[in-house]
């Protein structure tokens, strides 16, 4: 069954805000807000939850730093070690470097890799913009209907008394 | 006792203070308007002029690596002596470049400075292209480019002989590619909701479906927005500490050695200074082309050239001192061979480079004390030139001087260049005008999203007075 959406599109960032603050006020649950950039105040109004994103940095930094260090000391110490100007064949401060080059090499990539993957944002991926111009100058926030627990009047009269210049239902996923 | 009221964001005074980056007070879609135009519109008399000699610099280079590359790399000037020449020069000289850019995406981002904002973009270009020429140059030096597979330590069938991890030249492998590929990836997901905007802005064709592709599916998304500034915070926390390893590691190729000149502690401080200093001069003189090239005085704006002369006069001066340091320190040392090599790079056959090198890379920059000079483009656009050939013959010095007069006066050699090797470095700057230039023709040479979030974070009614 298709979804079905209220929204409604701001010009201004400061009323999209208000807005976002004062729907969630009344007890309806945002769906999303649209914008052509990041808008200062919004995940504190939306309530969002911190990203857990550095987690996934940490293991895979952890684990890329482990990987590198016991790789250059199994093939330096035990596979073939060669004697490069009389150095001990453990040199494990020399082995730093490319441990950490590596560390931050799997951190950025796991980090990168895990927004888009948690996201949904891949290559061929369609995007449906929830109002027009919302990557260009518009805010949209989505509200999304379910018949049973969604008073449509009173919804629409808060989204227009905090300044929405629109507000539409739409079918379909945005 | 004067108590000073705090001032909050809500203060209109406070608000009053807020510094403005770009001019005038464009709507949110002007901005879009202003950044997608130079990719629609045909390319200026300007930009095809630069771009033909570009490609012309870009051909030079191909025929000479090519030569060098079938003939072996003989034709170049290195002797017995200097086994270490232009090569190597250009190889520091283009890392260093790369530099700047990372420090304004990443650190400038970490410290919250907003005039990075419409520069960022095009600088994290210059860095990709210019480790793209500088891991070029140790590939045509190993002679047989196209055993260049050997320096990874894949499983092999000679014992597997794995590489040798103590050296710095191999941490240099790691390190490169390390940030070439970081780089990278904060360069394209920097661009990502700007793939989106060009293409909710393009009329169906292929323009669209590329830049539909390259968007990710992105739709604005603020629960995706929140993450994505997460995911910018992370990228640049990392590539901060990578940016200041690379140029390390780089000076380690020379540090770890033991010939006077190069063995020196001093040597990953200053050169990580010097890089930033040389790719500040690079981002200055490519800003100040492109600025007027596409018609953008707008967003990238005197402030802007004048906040990146200040960063100059910093690292300039820090390289000055580094230089008086190294002399200091030769002299306090007491070692002859030490002392020789520092005082024969002032007064031996090269002294014309170190004295061309001191004057562009400490006493040039030391103008930028005036605000007058900051303010003048001509008088900056000069200054970035000298500052980049000032850096280059700094890694020029401190490669051949070390190396033309050692231990054994009979093996005393100079180095001249032939001119496969001149020709070789031509070539790498065409390679990255090149690269540069068909990116401020293809790309979104400004962060839309990031002028966007400037601009829409200030209130209007004050922007007026402003």
């Amino acid at each position: 069954m298709p979804r079905e959406y209220l929204v409604a599109t701001f010009v201004e960032p400061d009323a999209l805000v208000n807005a976002v603050t004062m729907i969630r006020a009344h007890g309806f649950k945002i769906y999303d807000v649209y914008a052509p950039c990041p808008v200062h105040g919004l995940d504190e109004a939306m309530g969002l939850r911190r990203s857990r994103l550095p987690y996934v940095t940490l293991c895979a930094a952890v684990v890329g730093m482990v990987a590198a260090m016991s790789f250059q000391f199994y093939a330096a110490v035990f596979d073939w070690s060669l004697n490069v100007g009389g150095k001990p064949d453990n040199s494990t401060l020399a082995f730093v470097p490319i441990t950490f080059e590596i560390a931050v090499l799997a951190g950025g990539l796991a980090t990168a890799a895990a927004f888009l993957l948690r996201s949904g944002l891949f290559p061929g991926v369609t995007a449906t913009l929830a109002a027009p111009r919302v990557t260009d100058d518009r805010f949209a926030i989505a509200l999304r209907w379910r018949t049973n627990v969604f008073d449509t009047g009173e919804a629409r009269r808060l989204l227009h008394d905090s300044g929405a210049s629109e507000v539409r239902q739409i079918v379909g996923d945005v | 006792m004067r108590v000073y009221e705090p001032l909050t964001l809500a203060d209109p005074a406070r608000r009053f203070q807020q510094r403005r980056w770009i001019e005038g007070d464009p709507a949110l879609s002007q901005i879009t308007d202003d950044v997608a135009r130079p990719l629609n519109a045909s390319p200026g008399k300007g930009w095809c002029a630069c771009f033909a000699a570009a490609l012309t610099a870009l051909a030079v280079g191909i025929g000479c690596v090519w030569y060098q590359i079938t003939t072996g790399i003989g034709v170049w000037g290195l002797n017995k002596t200097v086994g270490w020449g232009f090569d190597i020069t250009n190889f520091v000289f283009w890392v260093g470049i790369g530099h700047a850019g990372t420090l304004i995406s990443a650190i400038l981002l970490l410290l919250r400075q907003q005039w990075r904002t419409s520069i960022n973009r095009s600088a994290e270009a210059m860095t990709i292209f210019a480790v793209m020429c500088a891991g070029m140059f140790p590939l045509i030096h190993m002679g047989r480019p196209w055993l260049a597979f050997y320096v990874l330590p894949y499983p092999n069938s000679r014992g597997p002989l794995w590489v040798n991890f103590r050296s710095p030249l191999l941490w240099d492998v790691f390190a490169l590619n390390t940030y070439l590929t970081i780089s990278l990836v904060f360069w394209y997901v920097g661009m990502i909701p700007d793939f989106a905007t060009l293409r909710d802005r393009a009329s169906a064709g292929v323009k669209k479906s590329i830049y539909g592709i390259l968007s990710l599916g992105w739709n604005g998304s603020h629960r995706t927005w929140s993450r994505y500034e997460t995911l910018s915070m992370i990228l640049a926390g990392l590539a901060t500490p990578l940016v200041i390893s690379v140029h390390s590691i780089v000076s380690m190729d020379f540090a770890t050695s033991i010939l006077p000149g190069w063995h020196t502690t001093i040597f990953p401080p200053y050169f990580v200074a010097g890089a930033v200093y040389s790719g500040f001069g690079m981002v200055m003189t490519l800003l100040i082309l492109t600025r007027t090239l596409m018609h953008l005085e707008k967003y990238i704006t005197h402030r802007h050239l004048d906040a990146m002369a200040k960063v100059m006069l910093l690292t300039g001066s820090i390289v000055g001192l580094s230089y008086g340091t190294e002399l200091y320190v030769a002299w306090l040392s007491g070692n002859p061979y030490e002392q020789a090599v520092f005082y024969g790079r002032a007064t031996g056959p090269y002294a014309w480079c170190f004295w061309t090198m001191v004057a562009c890379n400490a006493l040039a920059p030391q103008v930028l004390w005036s605000r007058r000079v900051r303010s003048n483009i001509s008088a900056l656009f000069v200054l970035s030139i000298l500052v980049n050939v000032g850096m280059w013959l700094e890694r020029f010095v401190i490669i051949v001087t070390s190396l033309h007069r050692s231990y054994l006066p009979s093996s005393w050699v100079m180095y001249r260049p032939t001119m496969i090797e001149v020709g070789t470095l031509i070539g790498s700057f065409g390679l990255f005008f090149t690269c540069f230039l068909l990116f401020i023709r293809l790309l979104p040479m400004i962060a839309i999203w990031e002028v966007k979030t400037g601009a829409s974070a200030e209130p209007h009614e004050v922007v007026r007075h402003a």
